[in-house]
């Protein structure tokens, strides 16, 4: 059965709350309450908790780039030290820690920022191509549910969205 | 104290007022980008005349082989550590007053940096050898010291660089796609577009987001004290006199969020006035940003005090000679302009009334930099006008025009990418601004009723 993809926008953050618990609670066949998308002009985490659990990956792309440019750099630098033929050491340590402290301790920070905007780029499915159901008023000031479901989920989307007062509805069928 | 901002201001009419000032500034901003740019073509000039004539024109000395391209370089690089301030650490506190202004200060970060940036291959002099700057093992066998502050140097810039740039940038994504959503066809649009990377403000994308900002705030906020520290580790870890100061890292980073901190009371005032940012760039949130710069001017004179009673009080009598040159000798005058401009002038800011004063703020605040910048020369001149040994003293050396052109000219080149960055991206952050309503407007709902009020 083709499936069918409906935007409705809120004016008031609250009716889409209300919505969303709605859609949650009702059962409806044919749709997943996981492929329900909340789209908002900002940061909104008292509305996505309502959405429920969905994990956040990011932080572990951190983990590993911070400690990838740490031990890259301290490896960098301290192979570069052991290469007694260029720089002779006389007396000195070879690989003195508390200077490659500083180098490792700067590469550690950078690998872990490059490492965390990659982190999101994949985790936040960005760059994306603008899906066809999108409001600029999104951006603006009003907060968008998109759902997906079968023709006969529809109506029922309708239903609740306009309960809820939905200013508007868009609708696309989808593959 | 009235409100950082009006809860009934319209969401529609933020991205309004915000989209205006990439389209309709007031003359002035023309004004002062034609200053701009006639500045750095000065501070071009000097430096072509610099590169095809040599150093010497430059004035410098086997004394004074740093001089005002270096004092120079650690402002800037002291400049950019506010935009840090007010974006992480005010962030991670939730200090929701610092929305509507962190954006330009995160620019002004990044641009300082890249101006700073400059500052090193002028004062290298050989523009063509500026791969020998960098410290990476080649088969030139000039292998780079990596126990020295100067090559820590070359990486905590680079890293604090790279990463002020994606923070602005990724603040500033779901702004873009205001920017892609609402400005007509044109080059523009395309860029907006490109640089939003496709936002729609999904719940992913917001979940991710915050997590990535936050992140990247806990990164940033070491970062930038580590910069500066190792700034300051260039100088503290020589043996010169007036440099070997334990409390020097600490000084040069109190002194760098003092100058970032009044070069934003500037811009703010600026920004304000040439972009209408009255309703968003309101008077609380100047009154807090100015309490702010008190507390670190104080804390900037503390340290300054540390540091001259622990050479006046110590052992080492070179030091204190060279502290003693810096006040009675040919850089006195410098030397107590910086103690005025630094830890009398602010005690203006301590007054209620002055606090909200803005054209007494603009010039206080350009005065205070005037300061910090003196402090930069403070710290190298006089040290390598008056060193351990008497016969490389050298108590006469003045900068030739041709430095201070090029350090005039880098005030320009500032002012000039960061007018052009709040012309093509908004210096105000849209969303930030809306939560910052949104949650203020939240707590007037939650707010019990006072007696008598229905």
């Amino acid at each position: 059965m083709s499936q069918r993809h409906l935007l409705a926008l809120f004016n008031d953050f609250d009716e889409a709350v209300a919505a969303i618990s709605e859609l949650r609670a009702a059962n409806i066949k044919g749709f997943d309450f996981d492929d329900l998308i909340l789209k908002s002009p900002i940061e909104h985490p008292e509305v996505e908790t309502v959405l429920g659990d969905r994990p956040i990956k990011v932080q572990w792309f951190t983990l590993a780039g911070a400690c990838m440019g740490g031990l890259l750099a301290f490896t960098l630098v301290a192979s570069a030290q052991a290469n007694f033929f260029s720089q002779i050491k006389a007396g000195k340590p070879i690989v003195p820690l508390p200077p490659d402290f500083v180098l490792t301790y700067e590469m550690f920070i950078l690998g872990g920022v490059f490492i965390t905007i990659l982190g999101f780029l994949i985790c936040a499915g960005l760059p994306a191509k603008r899906s066809p159901l999108y409001s600029a008023k999104v951006s603006e000031d009003q907060i968008g549910i998109l759902v997906k479901g079968d023709e006969a989920a529809v109506t029922a989307f309708k239903a609740i969205f306009t309960k809820h007062k939905a200013l508007e509805i868009q609708e696309e069928a989808g593959k | 104290m009235g409100k950082d901002i009006r809860e009934d201001i319209a969401w529609a009419q933020i991205n309004k007022d915000v989209l205006k000032s990439l389209e309709n500034p007031k003359k002035l901003y023309w004004v002062i980008l034609l200053i701009a740019i006639a500045m750095v073509g000065v501070a071009v000039g000097c430096e072509i005349y610099q590169y095809q004539t040599g150093m010497g024109v430059s004035n410098k000395s086997n004394s004074h082989v740093w001089s005002l391209y270096i004092a120079t370089f650690i402002f800037w690089i002291g400049m950019s550590h506010s935009g840090t301030l007010l974006s992480a650490i005010l962030h991670l506190m939730h200090a929701d007053w610092r929305k509507p202004i962190y954006r330009f200060a995160e620019a002004m970060t990044t641009f300082s940096l890249m101006t700073a940036g400059l500052f090193v291959l002028v004062h290298l002099g050989r523009l063509w050898m500026v791969y020998y700057v960098m410290p990476y093992p080649n088969e030139r066998w000039v292998w780079p010291n990596f126990q020295s502050p100067l090559v820590w140097d070359m990486f905590a810039i680079a890293t604090y660089l790279s990463s002020s740039v994606i923070f602005l940038y990724v603040g500033m994504i779901p702004d873009l796609a205001i920017c892609r959503d609402n400005i007509h066809a044109g080059w523009r649009k395309k860029l907006y577009t490109v640089l939003s990377l496709g936002w729609e403000g999904t719940d992913r994308q917001w979940r991710n987001f915050r997590i990535t900002y936050l992140t990247i705030a806990c990164f940033l906020i070491p970062l930038a004290v580590s910069v500066h520290s190792i700034v300051a580790s260039d100088f503290a870890m020589s043996n010169m006199p007036g440099w070997h100061v334990t409390s020097f890292p600490p000084y040069f980073v109190a002194g760098a969020l003092y100058s970032g901190c009044a070069a934003i009371i500037t811009l703010f005032v600026i920004l304000r006035y040439v972009f209408k940012f009255e309703e968003y760039m309101t008077l609380p949130i100047m009154r807090k940003l100015v309490r702010l710069t008190f507390a670190i001017a104080m804390v900037w004179t503390y340290l300054n005090l540390i540091e001259f009673s622990s050479v006046w009080y110590g052992h080492d009598q070179t030091a204190k000679d060279q502290l003693i040159f810096k006040a009675t000798g040919p850089y006195a005058p410098y030397f107590w302009a910086m103690i005025f401009f630094g830890s009398i002038l602010p005690l203006l800011l301590a007054f209620k009334r002055f606090q909200t004063h803005l054209p007494l703020l603009f010039v206080v605040s350009i005065l205070l930099n005037v300061g910090m910048w003196l402090e930069r020369w403070m710290i190298i001149g006089p040290s390598f006008a008056h060193g351990h040994y008497p016969w490389t003293w050298d108590h006469d050396q003045w900068p030739s025009l041709v430095q201070w052109g090029i350090v005039f000219g880098s005030f320009g080149w500032f002012t000039l990418l960061f007018m052009v960055f709040c012309k093509v991206f908004p210096s105000v952050s849209m969303y930030e601004v809306k939560e910052m309503v949104y949650h203020r407007t939240l707590a007037l709902k939650n707010k019990p009723a006072v007696k008598g009020e229905h």
